[in-house]
């Protein structure tokens, strides 16, 4: 928005032909000031007031206050457990819903349509209910946790235990986010790169791979942000130990109930930041690798 | 193709709206027209005010003749108290622990900060205490609180942070290594405790499925009525053990001024609480496995209540003001257990 592109009326004629700025050209659709304002005034209801409510509260604690509270080693561990297994969980989803989401479109067998749709489970069932189902399971006398516990291995009540249950609420976002793509994918582009001579490997990591690439990594990206805030199954299976155990939405619930509001909202606006921020790095890939792949 | 991640972003951006909404709630509650009492409780009473709600609406009724409806709410003690300043409408608050209370009172002014002089006993119509709850046949031979030291035994109990249950429960361990040493044996006891606990619950609830459903652990620090209710809810696989000492939990009731006086309520729930002191009300009380006041319900289930020795909140720690700021507040005695060493 330089000045140059401004209409400016003392040049005269010379303004209407001009180009003017992007946003102000029209578009082809109809209705777009009534749909920006819904959609400006919607996000700000929803998402920017609350989050605003959020940045202001923590402030009643002065800066170094922000900072002794997310420094302090409870909180500091609680952070650390909470993006760092979500990462990893985010991870090992991709490959392995790359996998389901791969079979669930090219290959044709009975029962398909019923796994499809079960993909979608940890989406439907509400997250105390996954949460109680999946300690049931990994508990050290529920079928699994038994199982485990046998070659000393600790699953519920433990990291692993968190990782689990993030494993299980983040797999559809990866799924769901490839498998659309994974449809659309043109077969003649794979078909005339085996004219060409690729041998299967060199089709998938070089012709498959680019053009799923962009929705495996918001996928992935939805899974991590969903974990971070994954509160009602984890809180079940984590076993809840300070310094151990403990998820940073779960310290920011004891914060509240604690009446330490602003320290509550310090914890909500770092997890905010830091999601945000990895977010950002995310789709800056994703715009990089989008970019490449038109070349 | 940028279309798909647009609405996915939009999505994300939804989802999070939507987690806000229910902050944003909480304040419609108590409109309707009917004589209606809200009783915002803590977990285990459940079972007790569903009872002494059905005595009352009768009682109400054989008085004024009025049909009354009356709602309980439940959770962990702190997150209710937290609800009621939020705005959550309740008549009465019958919680876990006095500095609940207070913080209603002294956060959001909902009642005067005398409200616990304003009834009998300290506006606690009913008592109860810590006791432990082992597996049948007592295989580890806890008798009391030192074997909760022995290394191998799983001890279970819910967060203090967040249960007003588990606050008692810290409290009576702390109790036990003052008798037995004084403050510094007392907090290397419930420091060596805390090592023995595998899993912290945020409520006395979650902690009792922990211990009974999931079998985790070897002992459960219970509230007395809860273990005698989990002996009930599960069968005989359990003993009760009492210690030598514990401590005498006093959950208070109060009326919500500013609420009962909105919502023209303010006789049915003085006649509410009042009820609870009632002989009728107190053998309900007594019914439930919680101590009760009235010497007749006492004497009648007195083979429920064994007598053991019970330090006082008061006597002891100096009130639950200073108890909350020594071992509960951030960075007390409690957070120090967790530190890394």
């Amino acid at each position: 928005m330089s000045d140059q592109i401004l209409p400016n009326p003392s040049v005269g004629g010379a303004v209407a032909r001009r180009r003017l700025p992007r946003w102000v050209e029209p578009s082809i659709l109809p209705g777009f000031p009534l749909a920006m304002g819904i959609t400006l005034a919607y996000l700000g209801l929803i998402v920017i007031l609350p989050l605003t409510a959020l940045a202001i509260r923590p402030l009643e604690l002065g800066l170094s206050g922000i900072w002794q509270a997310l420094t302090e080693d409870r909180v500091a561990a609680a952070l650390k457990l909470s993006f760092g297994l979500s990462a990893i969980a985010a991870l090992v989803n991709a490959p392995l819903g790359l996998l389901l989401a791969w079979t669930l479109t090219r290959y044709e067998f009975p029962g398909r349509r019923i796994l499809d749709a079960l993909v979608d489970l940890p989406f439907a069932l509400p997250t105390a209910v996954a949460g109680i189902a999946l300690t049931t399971i990994y508990a050290p006398n529920g079928p699994l946790g038994e199982l485990f516990a046998k070659v000393g291995i600790k699953t519920a009540y433990s990291p692993l235990g968190i990782f689990i249950a993030l494993l299980f609420i983040g797999l559809p976002f990866v799924v769901r986010a490839i498998q659309p793509v994974l449809q659309d994918i043109d077969r003649e582009v794979e078909e005339a790169a085996q004219t060409l001579g690729a041998n299967s490997l060199q089709r998938a990591v070089f012709v498959v791979l680019p053009a799923i690439a962009p929705s495996l990594i918001s996928g992935v990206s939805l899974a991590f942000a969903r974990a971070v805030g994954e509160y009602g199954s984890v809180v079940f299976i984590a076993g809840n130990m300070p310094m151990k155990t403990e998820i940073a939405p779960l310290l920011i619930v004891i914060k509240l109930e604690q009446y330490d509001y602003a320290g509550a909202a310090a914890v909500g606006l770092a997890m905010v930041g830091i999601s945000f921020g990895a977010l950002i790095v995310i789709n800056a890939v994703q715009i990089f690798l989008a970019g490449r792949g038109r070349r | 193709m940028t279309d798909t991640h647009l609405s996915r972003r939009g999505l994300i951006a939804s989802a999070a709206g939507l987690a806000t909404v229910p902050l944003l709630g909480g304040q419609a509650f108590g409109q309707d027209k009917a004589l209606t009492l809200l009783n915002v409780s803590y977990d285990p009473t459940r079972e007790l005010y569903k009872q002494i709600n059905a005595a009352y609406i009768d009682y109400w009724k054989g008085k004024t003749g009025q049909v009354i409806k009356i709602d309980q709410s439940h959770g962990g003690s702190g997150k209710q108290a937290r609800s009621v300043i939020d705005g959550l409408q309740a008549d009465v608050v019958t919680l876990a622990l006095a500095a609940d209370i207070d913080e209603i009172a002294a956060r959001a002014k909902l009642m005067p900060a005398n409200w616990q002089s304003r009834l009998p006993n300290n506006s606690t119509p009913y008592t109860s205490t810590i006791v432990f709850l082992v597996r049948k046949g007592n295989p580890w031979k806890i008798r009391d609180w030192p074997d909760l030291l022995k290394p191998g035994v799983g001890v279970i109990t819910p967060n203090p942070k967040t249960s007003g249950g588990a606050r008692w429960a810290y409290l009576a361990a702390w109790a036990y290594g003052l008798k037995n040493g004084g403050p510094a044996a007392a907090q290397a006891y419930v420091e060596k405790l805390y090592k023995n606990v595998p899993v912290l619950d945020t409520g006395a609830r979650g902690s009792t499925t922990t211990f009974a459903q999931r079998r985790l652990g070897d002992v459960l620090l219970s509230w007395e009525n809860e273990a005698h209710l989990t002996i009930e809810e599960f069968g005989p696989n359990f003993d009760i053990v009492y210690p030598s000492i514990s401590i005498l939990a006093e959950p208070p009731v109060a009326i919500v001024d500013k609420n009962v006086d909105r919502h023209k309520t303010r006789t049915l729930a003085e006649g509410y609480l009042n009820f609870l002191y009632s002989p009728l009300a107190q053998d309900i009380i007594a019914k439930n496995f919680y101590r009760p006041r009235n010497a007749v319900a006492a004497a009648k289930y007195a083979a429920n209540f064994k007598q053991i020795a019970l330090v006082t909140i008061d006597d002891t720690f100096g009130g639950w003001k200073k108890a909350q700021a020594t071992h509960f507040a951030d960075g007390g005695v409690f957070d120090k257990i967790y530190k890394p060493t």
